[in-house]
Formats: C-alpha cells, sequence, structure tokens
C-alpha cells in the first residue's frame, strides 16, 4: 500500500480548528467540509490542492478538539497521507479509525519542503521524497491498521 | 512493578490484574457521550455500520449543548437527528434545551459518571471526569459509534506525570491559573499520549469545581487523560448524586512515573494564556496594557456555581467598561437556578452584562460572542487557537473568572488587584 503526491507543508501543533473552523461544524457532509479544509492556516489550500497530495508538518498535529470532521475534511479534500513528528493522540485515532493514513517521522517533518514530491510505502515505512532523492524511515504500519485504511475505517474492517 | 491510577482502572476494565505502559487493550465502558456536533457523525456510522441498537439505553448520552439552543437550520437538523436517534433508542440520558448543559458540567453534577469509571466522549474535554477519580477520555464519533454498540473501547495503556500538589492558592488565584501554569511549563504537547496525575497533601485544599477545571484542561497539554486521586472532596461530591455501585482505585505506592513535578499552590498567581496557544502563559509581571473587547464567563472550564460566585464577587457594585461586552453563561440549568436564587444574576445585570442560556457557543465559536477581524476577548474557557472566538484574525487570552471579571470592569486584561472602589 503506498501513496504518492506533491507536498503541502506547515508547522507544530496545526489545530482541529485551523483544520475545519468550528463555524463549519454544523454539517457532517464530507464535500462540504473538505471545501473549508485548512481554511484559517492556509485559505488557497482548497484551491492549490490535489487528489494524492501529502500534508507534511512539524510536532502534536491535529491538536485540540475531538472533532472527526478534521481528518475528514483532509481525507475528502483528496490528501491521500499526513506526515508529522508527532500528532496529537484523539487526531491519531481519528485518522487511523476513517482510513486516512498518517506516519510519524521526525526526519520527513525536517527535510521534506513544500511543493516536493514524496512517495510513502506503509508496510516498510520508507518514505521517498522524489524531489531531493532522499529516503526516509518512517514507522511501518502493523497488518490491522494496513487492513483498517484498506477497508476505508474501523467500521468497515469490522464487517 | 505497580500501576499508576489510570493503569489501575484500565486493568480492571479490561479484566486484567495487571497492564504495562504501551499495552493494547479493549476495555469495557461504563458510559459513553456525544454532543450535537459529534453524535450526528457517529449517527451516520452507526446506520451505515448496520448495528441494529446500542449496547445499554442508561450508558449512553447525547448532551444538546454545542450549537444549540439552535443556531442556525443546519444545527436544528443535527440536533433533530440526535433527538430522533435518542428516542428510537429510549436512550434514557438525552439531554435536549431546557434541561441540557454544557456537558463536561452535567454529567457529574447529574450523577452519572463516578469514581473508577471508564468513559469515552466524542468530545476533547470529556477528560473533565479525571476530577472524581474516572479515566475518562475524548475520542473521535467512530469510537463513539462503536462504544454505543457494543460497549467496548480500544485503548494503548498510557504511562504516566504526576503531580505532587502541596500548600493553598492565595486569594484571587484559582484553580485556572494552576492548570494554566502546569501548562505554561509542561507545552501544549508535553503530556502527549500519558495520563497527568494528581494528588498530595494539597488536593484537600482544592474544591471539586476546581478540580474539573483543571482535569479539564488536560487535553490542552496533549494528555490522554486527567486524573485525581480520590478522598473525602470526592466523596462528598458523589454521596448524593450516584447512585450506583462504584469502586476507588489507588495508585500504588511503587507505580512509575515518566515524571514528577512539585506545584505550590502558595505560589500559584492569576496567570493569562496568550493567543494562539494555551501554553503562552503570563503572570501580570508580564502583561502590559492589553485592551479588551469582550470578556467571556463561561464553559465546561469555568461555568460552575463558584465560577460565577467569583465573577460576582468582582463585579458587585461595579460596572463593566465602555465598549466591552461581558456575557456570563451558567454551563448548566442547575448552576443557573442556584445562580439567581443566590442574587449572583442580578448583580450581573446591574453590571451590565449579558446573561445566557447554558450553551458551548462562544468558546468554539459558533455563536452568542463571535468576534469581529481584529478584535480580542479575554475568556474563561479552555483554547485560544487562530479564530477559536470567530474571525481568524480576532484573539482570545485564558484566564480565571476573576481575572475575565476585572478586565471586564478596566476594558484591559487586569487583575482583581488593580481595581479600586
Amino acid at each position: 500500500m503506498k501513496a504518492k503526491g506533491f507536498v503541502h507543508k506547515y508547522g507544530d501543533n496545526v489545530d482541529t480548528d485551523v483544520i475545519i473552523p468550528a463555524r463549519y461544524l454544523n454539517t457532517a457532509d464530507h464535500k462540504e467540509l473538505a471545501s473549508h479544509c485548512m481554511e484559517d492556516i492556509d485559505v488557497d489550500f482548497v484551491k492549490k490542492v490535489k487528489p494524492g497530495d501529502i500534508i507534511v508538518a512539524k510536532a502534536n498535529f491535529g491538536c485540540g478538539s475531538s472533532r472527526e470532521h478534521a481528518p475528514i475534511a483532509i481525507k475528502a479534500s483528496g490528501v491521500s497521507c499526513v506526515i508529522a513528528s508527532t500528532f496529537a493522540r484523539i487526531f491519531y485515532r481519528n485518522s487511523i479509525n476513517i482510513g486516512l493514513p498518517i506516519i510519524e517521522c521526525n526526519e520527513a517533518s525536517e527535510k521534506i519542503d513544500d511543493g516536493d514530491e514524496v512517495e510513502i510505502d506503509f508496510e516498510s515505512g520508507v518514505i521517498t521524497n522524489i524531489t531531493k532523492g532522499e529516503s526516509y524511515m518512517g514507522q511501518a504500519f502493523p497488518d490491522f491498521l494496513i487492513n483498517i485504511i484498506n477497508k476505508g475505517g474501523l467500521l468497515n474492517s469490522l464487517k | 512493578m505497580g500501576m499508576t491510577m489510570t493503569q489501575k482502572i484500565l486493568a480492571a476494565h479490561a479484566g486484567l490484574d495487571e497492564v504495562k505502559a504501551g499495552q493494547l487493550i479493549m476495555a469495557d465502558l461504563d458510559f459513553v457521550l456525544g454532543n450535537d456536533i459529534t453524535s450526528p457523525v457517529a449517527i451516520n456510522e452507526f446506520h451505515k455500520a448496520g448495528f441494529s441498537d446500542v449496547f445499554d439505553k442508561n450508558k449512553v448520552t447525547m448532551v444538546m449543548d454545542h450549537f444549540a439552543p439552535n443556531k442556525d437550520i443546519k444545527a436544528a437538523t443535527q440536533c433533530k437527528q440526535c433527538r430522533d436517534f435518542c428516542g428510537e433508542h429510549s436512550i434514557t440520558h438525552f439531554y435536549d434545551v431546557g434541561n441540557m448543559g454544557i456537558e463536561h458540567a452535567l454529567l457529574p453534577e447529574k450523577g452519572l459518571v463516578a469514581p473508577g469509571d471508564c468513559i469515552i466522549g466524542a468530545d476533547s474535554h470529556t477528560c473533565t471526569y479525571g476530577a472524581l477519580g474516572a479515566f475518562s477520555t475524548g475520542v473521535g464519533s467512530t469510537d463513539m459509534c462503536a462504544g454505543m454498540a457494543k460497549g467496548k473501547a480500544w485503548f494503548k495503556v498510557p504511562s504516566a506525570i504526576k503531580f505532587n500538589i502541596t500548600g493553598k492558592l492565595p486569594k484571587y488565584s484559582a484553580a485556572k491559573d494552576v492548570i494554566l501554569h502546569i501548562i505554561g511549563m509542561i507545552g501544549v504537547d508535553g503530556a502527549l499520549y500519558r495520563s497527568m496525575e494528581f494528588s498530595g497533601d494539597g488536593l484537600k485544599n482544592l474544591t471539586m469545581e476546581d478540580r474539573l477545571c483543571m482535569a479539564n484542561m488536560a487535553i490542552e497539554a496533549g494528555a490522554k487523560n486527567g486524573i485525581f486521586a480520590v478522598d473525602e472532596v470526592t466523596l462528598e461530591y458523589v454521596k448524593d448524586r450516584v447512585d450506583r455501585e462504584y469502586k476507588v482505585f489507588e495508585a500504588d505506592a511503587d507505580a512509575e512515573y515518566d515524571e514528577v513535578y512539585d506545584i505550590d499552590l502558595s505560589q500559584i498567581k492569576p496567570t493569562v494564556a496568550f493567543p494562539h496557544l494555551p501554553e503562552n502563559a503570563k503572570t501580570f509581571d508580564e502583561i502590559g496594557d492589553v485592551k479588551i473587547d469582550q470578556s467571556v464567563i463561561g464553559s465546561c472550564t469555568n461555568g460552575r456555581i463558584e465560577d460565577l460566585r467569583a465573577a460576582a464577587e468582582i463585579l458587585k457594585g461595579r460596572k463593566v467598561a465602555k465598549n466591552v461586552r461581558c456575557i456570563v453563561i451558567p454551563a448548566t440549568q442547575g448552576v443557573y437556578m442556584q445562580a439567581m436564587e443566590e442574587g449572583l444574576l442580578k448583580i450581573f445585570i446591574e453590571a451590565g452584562c449579558a446573561v445566557s442560556t447554558p450553551t458551548c457557543g462562544p468558546c468554539l465559536g459558533g455563536y452568542m460572542g463571535i468576534l469581529a477581524k481584529g478584535e480580542r476577548s479575554i475568556a474563561t474557557t479552555n483554547r485560544n487557537f487562530v479564530g477559536r472566538m470567530g474571525h481568524p484574525e480576532s484573539e482570545v487570552y485564558l484566564a480565571s473568572p476573576y481575572v475575565a471579571a476585572a478586565s471586564a470592569v478596566t476594558g484591559k486584561i487586569s487583575q482583581p488587584s488593580e481595581l479600586t472602589d
């Protein structure tokens, strides 16, 4: 299982309020949530993002609220993976549960720049920076996580 | 090796004699919570997954507090979806407008959560119930859905940081100042994936409302849960509220902690967290003239009766400054009623405050006090992220009810000692 795309790069402590501002939480519609994804940190994100793109950030990505709308908005905007040096725990759990692959890797978080083309192999945990010709070692996904992601989320994987 | 308080609760709910940090377990749940924002997503998943019923109609609750009373048609639709689901499944504890309150003030007040419980809630501030000596943590809607259906959730057993509390708070220092001080010290990811365990002989000087305020903000340090040792204050609080069996757990004497911090309450000063992270904690020697447009007194952090008493003590006989909006939001109908009986609402209204029915409203930028571009609010809420209370270029400063009330009077961020009669 792999993801490949171009990178949108952010810093530390990207919180769920900037990923999907609460003023848009009066809906659970995935497309509508995606249309406001990252709005308060990067107003052009929804115009720039293409299917398969990757978000790379620094520490504590997804901190704040437990809103599952945050990983839903990211996934529905076409993003194929989020890489960060660390994730806030509820966001981590929610992302896996809805089938958005996310991976922790400090080196990748440091070295990947905005616009780089990157490929992630979830079975091995290898993150390849195609633009820079580098690779970084993230944490490989255990089989049960691969299964959840492949099935499109926790509940589908339980069926 | 001994276990922390959290580990002992998790072991008991997983049917195990012992658990270790890092271990993955499946635990039985005593209570599952959702609100009008997170429940609709869980309900959609519940139907998609083809579940027929909830695991226990007495152990699932939905509280309509975030965008209720309904702020718009979409919010009304979401509340209706929750109402219909709870009706269809005969959910005992469904809280709607008229009897609802802010979930994390309401559940302890109603005696629905108890010491030793294992609780999940689709709201990050579910960690509040750790004040009662429960393991309680925020999750997303998918976990809520699975919890509603099966009464179980998986957890990675956390390690813990211990906070050894001593001493007594000085006049006009509050529990909010303690937790802002701690978050300032360890950072917004200082307790990431871990428990924050509070114990020590200073606990006797913290009321249950103080503890609820502190446990509430454990998530702002990235913690999985915050938890307080159970003592006489806890037992006194639950005595007339909880009418079911519960079990008190204590950390083992030889439990291992990643770190131990000593917190002397007598050294805690009024503290304000500057934009845009709760870790940007400053005491008044570092705060210059910061003018405000609004003061919000309420939320799951500081909307309880002791908070309103503190605000009223400051506002009594004084007036809210010209060009400042002060919005007071009792957290539950019970708090509202008591504030009325104690004459606090009269004090607020005479001072020029708006007093609202319970709602999370402005705390998450929903409604009932949204900020325009460039505006600033001091607030007794829990988050000051970019755009949290409105426009992405507005600012939120977190503080205690004393400071929020004093600031409303002066029109700039102030502590009570700055007020002269």
